[in-house]
């Protein structure tokens, strides 16, 4: 646990990515952050026609929720490129995705509270 | 970065896709899908400070790895052209998980202290609630850089002095002046293995914030 991740520097090959997203990048405001929920859709289209990629976090949705830190971190796809898939099956009904509360000074009192109340029960 | 992360990550991948069960509790790959509310630490420090030590410690499932493939100006700035070098540059986060209630969860982000990833630094802050730095006792000058990043983005912070094995005792006050904090600004020791300790520093973190908006 000692040896830490920091920067890889390494010969990256872009083309990889803009494959599995057919090219595409995300619309400048997108909505997912690496923190957004997802989970599949209830209503998910039953014929499913995916591309590998998608079927894998298909697969791996289908085993409850997850973050998107989450779902790019069990796929090993760049969060970049997990982004635009999330983005795609949502927009196609796949799945469901619930953004993080929002930045609001009352919210965000309510939410220390029981963050500190959480830490405080479960670590005393 | 060798094969052996590909492979752990692989093994990861097969491990929740082999998992069904739903409404996993703690320690288990999937969240409750009662959770409604999502919040989000920054564990930030220079190299090696023990962030990854800090996040296995704390988090309830294995600590997991994710990765942004980052471009970035090259620092050649005698291209001639005026087209900008570009190279391509993985960066590496650890990241865990905290079930602190049937409907709260609380991620902790491992995040890099380099100057240079600023988009990254802008994702990973944007709704963050703060950031606990981790700081070496020995190493107090490597974690201006990192202070100056959280400062430029606006997170309020506290500094958690990471103890080592061997490392003479530095007093809190000594990494206060040293560091140049604000009066307000906590310092708390920690040791990043014990799970006492470093929860106890997050503890310090989240009283703080909340003392800020009174």
């Amino acid at each position: 646990m000692t040896d830490e991740p920091e920067l890889e520097l390494e010969a990256t090959e872009l083309v990889r990515p803009y494959v599995i997203t057919n090219g595409r990048e995300l619309p400048g405001d997108n909505t997912f952050t690496m923190i957004t929920l997802v989970a599949v859709s209830d209503e998910a289209p039953r014929a499913r026609v995916l591309d590998p990629e998608k079927l894998r976090v298909m697969e791996l949705c289908a085993g409850g929720f997850l973050a998107v830190a989450e779902i790019a971190a069990h796929t090993g796809l760049p969060m970049g490129v997990v982004k635009i898939l999330l983005s795609d099956l949502v927009e196609d009904g796949y799945l469901l995705a619930r953004a993080p509360v929002p930045r609001a000074q009352l919210v965000e009192r309510e939410l220390l509270e029981e963050v500190l109340h959480g830490l405080r029960a479960r670590f005393g | 970065m060798g094969s052996g992360l590909a492979s752990d990550r692989d093994s990861a991948a097969r491990d929740s896709a082999s998992r069904p069960e739903r409404n996993a509790a703690n320690g288990d790959v999937y969240l409750r899908s009662s959770v409604r509310t999502v919040a989000k630490i920054l564990i930030v420090g220079h190299f090696a400070v023990g962030k990854t030590t800090f996040i296995g410690t704390m988090s309830e499932i294995p600590p997991l790895r994710t990765e942004e493939v980052m471009t970035q100006a090259s620092a050649n700035i005698d291209d001639l052209k005026g087209a900008p070098n570009k190279t391509t540059t993985t960066v590496a986060m650890d990241f865990g998980r905290l079930t602190l209630s049937d409907e709260l969860v609380l991620y902790m982000f491992g995040t890099p202290g380099q100057q240079r990833f600023v988009r990254l630094w802008e994702d990973l802050s944007r709704g963050a609630l703060g950031a606990l730095v981790l700081v070496d006792p020995q190493r107090l000058r490597e974690s201006f850089p990192v202070m100056d990043l959280v400062e430029r983005h606006g997170l309020p912070y506290a500094i958690a002095v990471n103890r080592f094995d061997g490392a003479p005792p530095h007093s809190l006050d000594e990494v206060r002046e040293a560091l140049d904090l604000l009066p307000e600004t906590p310092v708390v020791s920690c040791d990043a293995r014990d799970e006492q300790s470093s929860a106890g520093s997050l503890i310090a973190l989240v009283e703080y914030l909340m003392s800020r908006l009174n």
